[in-house]
C-alpha cells in the first residue's frame, strides 16, 4: 500500500512545517515540505498530493493582519490549482496561522475573521475541546486537549453566519472545561472566541481549520501535567505510553486514504 | 503623490479596549498606510482590499475616517529611516498583486491614529501622546477635533529619508596635538560644519598607534579607514579588558581563567569530554548524540534597549539567533532564553540624559514592558521556543537595563560529507551578503556600547529587528543552501556591520577586496563609511565559490531573499575597499586585527564592610513569607511565560510554568530531535546583589545556582556546560577591575571544581549612566557588577526529569544540603533594608557529590518533585513547591542540617547547594541509602488539604497559611501586567 502523500506549505515566515511533517510521517504519511514559490514556479505540483497542510507560524509577521499576506500570495498565484485540489476527494488542514490563511483565502464556506484575542496579547497555553461535527479529521475523537499559541485567534462572525455555522454543522471544535481545566484552572475559552469556537470545517468536513496545534501534542511529554501523570502511573504500577492526544488527528487523515 | 488608506475596525477592537483601560478614556484606533507612489483609482481599490479584513474592518482611500465623537486625534508614525516591517510587507503584497515594482524613492509608510474621547485639554492630550510613542524612533502628530475637521484629516506627510550630507570620502588629519587626537577618539571625526560623526571610542594610546601606522605609510587615514579600525578595535569586538594584562596576569583574564579552566576540565574528562567547539565560533558547541551537536550562546543588548526598549530587545534576540545560524556551516536555532534586569517599575522619578531637564529617559515600567514585548515579537515570529528566563530588579538598573538573550542551536556533525564546524573562506571566493538592506540604522553600535551612556549617545544607534526577513534568510541557509554545499564560510553581521564580518572572515584566507557600491541600500545618500559600518540587521556574510554563485543566487531569489556579491576574498594580506573603482580603504590585515597596543591594567581591591544587622525576629512569620513572595525578585512572571511561545517546534518537555498552580520554573527541558528521547536541560544563575559584598562569592553562587537549577530538574553534572556573560561598570576604576578579577578567578575555581566547562562567553563593560536627576543635578548610576551563568546539559532520557510541584499527599519532604547563617545581600535583608556581610559561600566538592546522587535518584524514578532552593531561601522554595502542587505541607525546621539559630534565618538564608524534594514514602529507605553521608534533613509531609504549616525546633507552629493565599501573594505583584 502506498503511503498517502502530504504537502506541508512553507515560506515567508510559516514556521511549524518541520513538526507538522514529523506528525504526518509518524501517522503513516509521506510528507514533503514545499516552499510556496516552488508551487508557483511549478517545481512541485499540488496535484501530486492527497493532503495539503497550511502549518502554523507567522507568515509575513502577521503584518497587515494575520494570514493576509500569505493568503494574498496564494490567491494571486495558486487559486486555480487550490480550487481544483479541493474539488477532488482530498483533505486540507490549516493550523493556527494556517487557519488564519484559510480564513483570508475564503476556502471555507463562510466569511469569518480571526482577530485579536480579548487580552490583545499573544497567549500560549493548553485548552480542552469537544468535537462538534463529523469531519474525517476528527473521527472517533470526542474531546481533545491541545496547546494554543496565538495573538489573533478570536473567531468573529455576524449573527447570520452563526446560524449558518450551526445549521450546516460547520463548527468542528469548541473550547470546553476538561482535563486541562481541572489541572490548571485557566478560563476554558482562551481568546474570547465567539460561541467558544476553536475550529471549523467546510460542509464535507474535509477542509479543516483550527487554532490549536495538534502537532505539538504528539508525545506524552507534551502534556503540561505529564510529570504528575508519570508519578501517578508509577504508583499504580503502570508505565507510560509515549503518545499524545494530537496524533489521532493526523492518523485520521492518513486512514482516510488507506 | 501620497495616497492614504485608512482602516477602522467595525467589530469590537480589543487593542482599543486595552488602551482604553490604560487611559481611562474611550479610544478608537485607525490604521494608516501612506503610499508614496502613483496608482490608478482601480489599482488603489485593489490595494485597499488586500490590506483589509472585510469581516472586521472598513477601509477608506484618501477620505479620512474617524469615530463620530472624539476630542483629539494623535497619529504616531516612524521617523525617517526607521525599519517599518508592516510597510515592507504591504509593499511586497502590492508588488505581488499588481506585478509591479516600487522604485528606490517610492515607499509605503504605516502609522496609527488614536482618537480619544472626553474632556481632555491640550496638555493632557500631549501627555497621552507621550505615553503612546518613543521620540527616539517615532513622531507624533496631534490635532483637536475642530482642527481635524478643518484640515480634513491628519494630512499627507510621510517620513521620507532625505540625506543631504556629503558622500565624499574625507581624509582625517592625524598630524594634530594629543588633545585633538583625544577629541577625535572620543567625539568622532569632524564634519565640515563642525559637527562630529559620533564616538570612535579610541583612546589616546590607540589614536597614537594609528597615527604612527599612517606615518609609515606616508599619508593620513581616510574616514572609512579610521571608522573601520575603531569598529574592529572596540571593546565590544576585541574585549580588551579580558584580553590585556591585568596586574600579575600577563595573559589576561580570559586566557588565564576562562579558557584555561575549560582546557583543564576537558583534559580531566579525557574520553568523556563532550565539548566540540569552544571560544572559536559564534557559539560554543557540545555533543548531543552521534549525529548532532548542540550550540549555545548568550548575549546582551543593553544600551539600545535603554533608548528604544522594543527595538533594542527584538534586535538582541533576533541578533543572537544569528549566532546559531552563523555557527559552523549554520545551526538551526531551537531554544531562546532571556533574562532582564530592570529598576522597580513603580519608580516614576524622572531621569534625564541632558542638562536642564532635557532628553528624559523612559520610565522603568516603560522600559520593562517594551523589552518584554520586543523579545515576544522576535522569538514568537521566528518560531523559536523561548521557555527559559528570569527577572531581576534593582534600582541601579534604572540608567541601563540589562537585556540578556541567548539561543541554543542544533547542527548535524557532518554536512555534505564534511565536518560541519570547519569553515574557511578561500581566496577567490565571492564575498556575499544576504538578507536586509543597509541604511543608517545602528551606525556606531559597537563603539557606542563601548562607552558610558550620556547625552551624546547617538540616536542612530537604534535598530529594529525584522524577524520575518531573518526567518526567510535562516530557512534558506540552514535548511537548503547549507546542505547543498553552496558556501565555504558563513558569519553573522552584527556589531560593526560589514567592516567587522568581512574583515573577520578575510582572516580565514588572508584578505579581501570589497566593491562597496554593490551593497544594496534602503535609500540613497549614504556615505561610503556609513555603508561599511552600518549595523542594519538580518544580514549574514558568506564566502561563495564562483562556480556555485549562480546556483546560490537563484536559490536566494526563489526564496525571496535579497543577495549581493560585493567583492572577492583574497590572500593579499590586505583589507581593500573600493567605491566606484576608487580605493578608499587599504589597510594591512595584520594591523587591522592585531595592531592595537596592549593596555596593561592595574587593579585594587578593598573588601567592603557593611554594618552587621541586628534586629529581633519578626513576630508574624506568616506575614513575612507572604511579603517575601510578592517581592519583585521572587514574584510570578507568568504573564511573560504565557506570552512567549514555548511549544513551537514541538520540543517542550518541562515547561516554564509547572504544576497545577503554574509556578515559574528555574530550568526547562526540551526534546530537540523528535525521533530521539534524548533531552537538553537549560537553566541560568544570577545573583548581582551579592556583588555588594564580594564578587568572588557572587560568581561562585551564580555558577552553583545555574548548575543546581539544572540538576534539580534532572541534569547530569558530569554532562553540563556553562556560559558566562559579564556585565560590568566603570572599568576605568581600579576597584571595579579588582572586583572583576575576583569574579573571574571564581569562575575558574568553581568551573574546575564542578567539572563544568565554560564553552562560550561575552562581556559588556560600560553599564554606567551619566545624566541628571529629577532636580537637574548631575548623577552617575552604575549597575551592580552582574554575572549571568547559563547552563546547558544533555540527558539520555527526557522522561527521567522532574517538575517542581508536590504531587501526592503523604509524600515525604526533604531538604538536601546544609543551611548556614548566610543572609548577606539576601532578598530577606534587602526587604528589611540591610546588606550585611554573610554572603553565601559555595562548597563545590560537597555539592558535586550531592548533585551526582540526585541524578542517580532521578534516573531511578525516586523523586516525585524537586526544586532548587534559590532567592528567598527555603521558605520560598517550600511555598513554590506547595503552590505548584496546590497541596499543603506540615514541616519542621528541627534538625536542619548546618548551623542556624533563628527561624527567620532557617527560612530565608540563601545558602547554596540545597534542593527540596518530595518522595513517595515507599521510597524512603532506598532514597536515604543513596544519599548516604550527604547532609539531608527530613522536613515533614505533604498534606491533603491546602494548609501550609511550618514548625520551629520546639514543634511550635511559626507559619500557618494556605497555598491559595500563598499563590495570591506570589501572583499579585504582576497581576495586571
Amino acid at each position: 500500500m502506498n503511503k498517502p502523500k502530504v504537502l506541508v506549505m512553507s515560506g515567508y515566515g510559516l514556521n511549524c512545517e518541520e513538526e507538522t511533517k514529523f506528525a504526518f510521517d509518524k501517522a503513516g504519511g509521506k510528507t514533503d515540505i514545499v516552499h510556496i514559490n516552488d508551487l508557483i514556479d511549478g517545481v512541485k505540483k499540488l496535484s501530486d498530493y492527497q493532503i495539503v497542510s497550511f502549518p502554523g507560524g507567522f507568515s509575513y509577521g502577521d503584518d497587515t493582519g494575520s494570514g493576509n499576506g500569505y493568503a494574498n500570495k496564494v490567491r494571486n498565484h495558486l487559486w486555480e490549482k487550490i480550487t481544483h485540489f479541493i474539488a477532488q476527494d482530498k483533505l486540507v488542514i490549516g493550523i493556527c496561522n494556517g487557519f488564519q490563511i484559510l480564513a483570508r483565502l475564503g476556502l471555507l464556506p463562510v466569511t469569518f475573521a480571526l482577530t485579536n484575542n480579548d487580552s490583545a496579547r499573544y497567549t500560549v497555553r493548553w485548552v480542552d475541546m469537544r468535537v462538534e461535527n463529523k469531519s474525517p479529521w476528527l473521527l472517533g475523537i470526542n474531546t481533545i486537549s491541545l496547546p494554543i499559541a496565538h495573538g489573533e485567534g478570536r473567531l468573529f462572525v455576524d449573527n447570520k453566519t452563526v446560524s449558518t455555522l450551526r445549521k450546516k454543522n460547520l463548527i468542528a471544535l469548541r473550547y470546553i472545561k476538561g482535563e486541562i481545566y481541572d489541572y490548571q484552572h485557566l478560563p476554558a475559552n482562551p481568546n474570547g472566541s465567539l460561541e467558544n469556537i476553536a475550529g471549523i470545517t467546510d460542509e464535507s468536513g474535509k477542509i479543516f481549520g483550527l487554532m490549536p496545534h495538534p502537532e505539538r501534542a504528539l508525545f506524552f511529554n507534551h502534556l503540561p501535567q505529564w510529570s504528575y501523570l508519570k508519578e501517578k502511573l508509577l504508583r499504580e504500577g503502570k508505565g507510560i505510553s509515549d503518545k499524545g492526544p494530537g496524533l489521532s488527528i493526523f492518523i485520521n487523515s492518513i486512514r482516510y486514504f488507506v | 503623490m501620497v495616497t492614504r488608506i485608512e482602516i477602522i475596525s467595525k467589530i469590537p477592537d480589543t487593542r482599543a479596549e486595552v488602551r482604553k483601560k490604560v487611559l481611562g478614556l474611550p479610544v478608537t484606533i485607525v490604521d494608516v498606510y501612506s503610499i508614496d507612489k502613483k496608482f490608478t483609482a482601480l489599482q488603489l481599490k485593489r490595494i485597499a482590499s488586500v490590506l483589509t479584513n472585510p469581516v472586521a474592518q472598513t477601509v477608506s482611500i484618501n477620505t479620512p475616517v474617524s469615530p463620530s465623537r472624539f476630542s483629539w486625534a494623535i497619529e504616531i508614525g516612524f521617523l525617517p529611516g526607521v525599519t517599518d516591517n508592516v510597510a515592507n510587507t504591504a509593499t511586497e503584497s502590492i508588488e505581488d498583486l499588481l506585478k509591479i515594482k516600487f522604485k528606490d524613492e517610492e515607499h509605503v509608510y504605516t502609522s496609527q491614529i488614536t482618537f480619544i474621547e472626553g474632556d481632555v485639554t491640550k496638555e493632557q492630550a500631549a501627555k497621552i501622546a507621550g505615553t503612546l510613542y518613543n521620540p527616539v524612533i517615532q513622531r507624533a502628530n496631534m490635532k483637536s477635533y475642530p482642527q481635524y475637521k478643518k484640515d480634513k484629516g491628519m494630512g499627507y506627510t510621510v517620513p521620507k529619508v532625505k540625506l543631504t550630507q556629503s558622500r565624499s570620502v574625507d581624509e582625517v588629519n592625524l598630524n594634530v596635538s594629543d588633545a585633538e587626537l583625544i577629541d577625535i577618539g572620543k567625539k568622532g571625526i569632524k564634519n565640515n560644519d563642525g559637527t562630529t560623526r559620533g564616538p570612535l571610542a579610541l583612546d589616546l594610546a590607540y589614536m597614537k598607534t594609528i597615527k604612527a601606522y599612517y606615518h609609515t605609510l606616508g599619508r593620513n587615514p581616510t574616514d572609512i579607514e579610521l571608522e573601520s579600525i575603531a569598529q574592529t578595535w572596540s571593546e565590544h569586538c576585541k574585549h580588551t579588558i579580558f584580553a590585556d594584562p591585568m596586574d600579575e596576569i600577563k595573559n589576561g583574564l580570559f586566557k588565564t581563567f576562562i579558557k584555561s579552566a575549560t582546557d583543564k576540565i576537558r583534559k580531566q574528562k579525557g574520553k568523556n569530554d563532550f565539548c566540540y567547539s569552544v571560544f572559536t565560533d559564534n557559539s560554543g558547541a557540545i555533543e548531543f548524540d552521534e549525529n548532532y551537536l548542540i550550540t549555545d550562546k548568550a548575549e546582551t543588548h543593553n544600551s539600545p534597549s535603554a533608548l528604544d526598549p522594543f527595538g533594542g530587545s527584538i534586535t538582541g534576540i533576533v541578533g543572537v539567533n544569528r549566532d546559531a545560524i552563523g555557527f559552523g556551516m549554520g545551526a538551526k536555532p531551537i531554544i531562546n532564553r532571556y533574562g532582564f534586569c530592570f529598576a522597580d517599575p513603580r519608580d516614576t522619578v524622572p531621569l534625564y540624559k541632558g542638562k536642564d531637564f532635557t532628553q528624559k529617559m523612559l520610565e522603568p515600567k516603560r522600559i520593562m514592558l517594551g523589552v518584554i514585548e520586543g523579545v515576544n515579537s522576535g522569538g514568537n515570529c521566528s518560531g523559536i521556543p523561548s521557555p527559559q528566563g528570569f527577572l531581576v530588579f534593582d534600582k541601579r538598573y534604572k540608567g541601563k537595563p540589562l537585556v540578556f538573550v541567548g539561543t541554543v542551536g542544533l547542527i548535524p556533525k557532518k554536512i555534505h560529507g564534511k565536518n560541519a564546524v570547519d569553515k574557511s573562506a578561500q581566496p577567490g571566493d565571492l564575498i556575499v551578503v544576504v538578507g536586509g538592506r543597509v541604511g543608517q540604522d545602528g551606525i556606531h553600535g559597537a563603539t557606542f556600547s563601548s562607552e558610558a551612556m550620556d547625552s551624546g549617545s547617538p540616536a542612530t544607534a537604534v535598530q529594529i529587528g525584522d524577524p520575518i526577513t531573518q526567518k526567510k534568510l535562516s530557512d534558506v541557509l540552514i535548511k537548503e543552501a547549507r546542505d547543498l554545499g553552496l558556501y565555504n564560510s558563513i558569519t553573522d553581521n552584527g556589531a560593526g556591520g560589514l567592516s567587522c564580518s568581512v574583515a573577520e572572515m578575510a582572516k580565514e584566507c588572508g584578505g579581501c577586496r570589497v566593491e562597496l557600491e554593490k551593497v544594496p541600500l534602503k535609500y540613497p545618500g549614504l556615505a561610503p563609511w556609513q555603508i561599511w559600518v552600518s549595523e542594519s540587521q538580518e544580514r549574514m556574510t558568506l564566502a561563495v565559490p564562483p562556480n556555485k554563485w549562480k546556483k546560490f543566487y537563484d536559490l536566494m531569489k526563489r526564496r525571496g531573499v535579497e543577495v549581493s556579491a560585493i567583492g572577492t576574498f583574497t590572500k593579499a594580506k590586505k583589507c581593500i575597499v573600493q567605491y566606484h573603482d576608487k580605493v578608499i580603504m587599504d589597510v594591512d590585515m595584520q594591523f587591522l586585527h592585531d595592531g592595537l597596543p596592549q593596555r596593561p591594567m592595574q587593579t585594587t581591591y578593598i573588601q567592603p564592610v557593611f554594618p552587621e544587622p541586628s534586629f529581633p525576629q519578626p513576630k508574624n512569620m506568616t506575614e513575612t513569607i507572604h511579603k517575601m513572595l510578592g517581592r519583585l525578585n521572587i514574584a510570578s512572571f507568568e504573564f511573560i511565560s504565557m506570552q512567549y511561545d514555548h511549544e513551537v517546534q514541538g520540543t517542550s518537555v518541562l515547561k516554564p510554568l509547572q504544576g497545577k498552580g503554574r509556578v515559574n520554573a528555574d530550568a526547562t527541558v526540551s526534546r530537540p530531535v523528535l525521533s530521539s528521547q534524548k533531552g537538553v536541560i537549560i537553566s541560568q544563575g544570577i545573583n548581582p546583589t551579592y556583588s555588594d559584598i564580594d564578587t568572588y562569592h557572587m560568581a561562585s553562587c551564580a555558577i552553583d545556582t545555574a548548575i543546581r537549577n539544572a540538576v534539580a530538574a534532572g541534569a547530569n553534572i558530569e554532562y553540563l556546560a556553562l556560559l558566562d556573560n559579564f556585565c560590568w561598570c566603570s572599568p576605568h576604576e581600579p576597584q571595579r577591575l579588582g572586583e572583576l578579577k575576583r569574579s573571574v578567578q571564581a569562575c575558574y575555581d568553581y568551573a574546575v571544581a564542578y567539572g563544568t566547562p565554560l564553552i562560550s562567553g561575552k562581556d559588556s563593560m560600560f553599564n554606567d549612566f551619566k545624566g541628571y536627576d529629577e532636580k537637574g543635578k548631575p548623577i552617575k548610576i552604575s549597575i551592580p557588577p552582574t554575572l549571568l551563568i547559563s547552563s546547558i546539559g544533555v540527558i539520555p532520557d527526557i522522561y527521567k526529569t522532574v517538575s517542581l510541584d508536590l504531587k501526592f499527599p503523604g509524600d515525604l519532604i526533604y531538604l538536601l544540603g546544609e543551611t548556614y547563617e548566610e543572609l548577606g545581600a539576601s532578598e530577606y535583608y534587602g526587604m528589611l533594608g540591610y546588606v550585611g556581610n554573610s554572603v553565601p559561600h559555595v562548597d563545590a566538592l560537597k555539592n558535586r557529590t550531592l548533585y551526582q546522587k540526585l541524578y542517580q535518584c532521578i534516573q531511578n524514578d525516586l523523586l516525585a518533585s524537586s526544586l532548587s532552593v534559590g532567592r528567598g531561601g527555603l521558605g520560598i522554595a517550600l511555598a513554590k513547591t506547595a503552590m505548584g502542587g496546590l497541596l499543603g505541607i506540615d514541616i519542621s525546621l528541627k534538625n536542619l542540617k548546618g548551623s542556624v539559630k533563628r527561624n527567620d534565618v532557617g527560612l530565608f538564608s540563601e545558602s547554596q547547594g540545597r534542593i527540596v524534594v518530595s518522595i513517595n514514602r515507599k521510597n524512603k529507605k532506598i532514597f536515604e541509602k543513596i544519599m548516604g553521608k550527604i547532609p539531608f534533613t527530613y522536613l515533614g509531609k505533604v498534606t491533603t488539604d491546602k494548609t501550609f504549616i511550618v514548625r520551629d525546633s520546639t514543634n511550635a507552629i511559626i507559619v500557618k497559611t494556605d497555598t491559595d493565599k500563598l499563590s495570591s501573594s506570589y501572583k499579585s505583584t504582576f497581576k495586571n501586567y
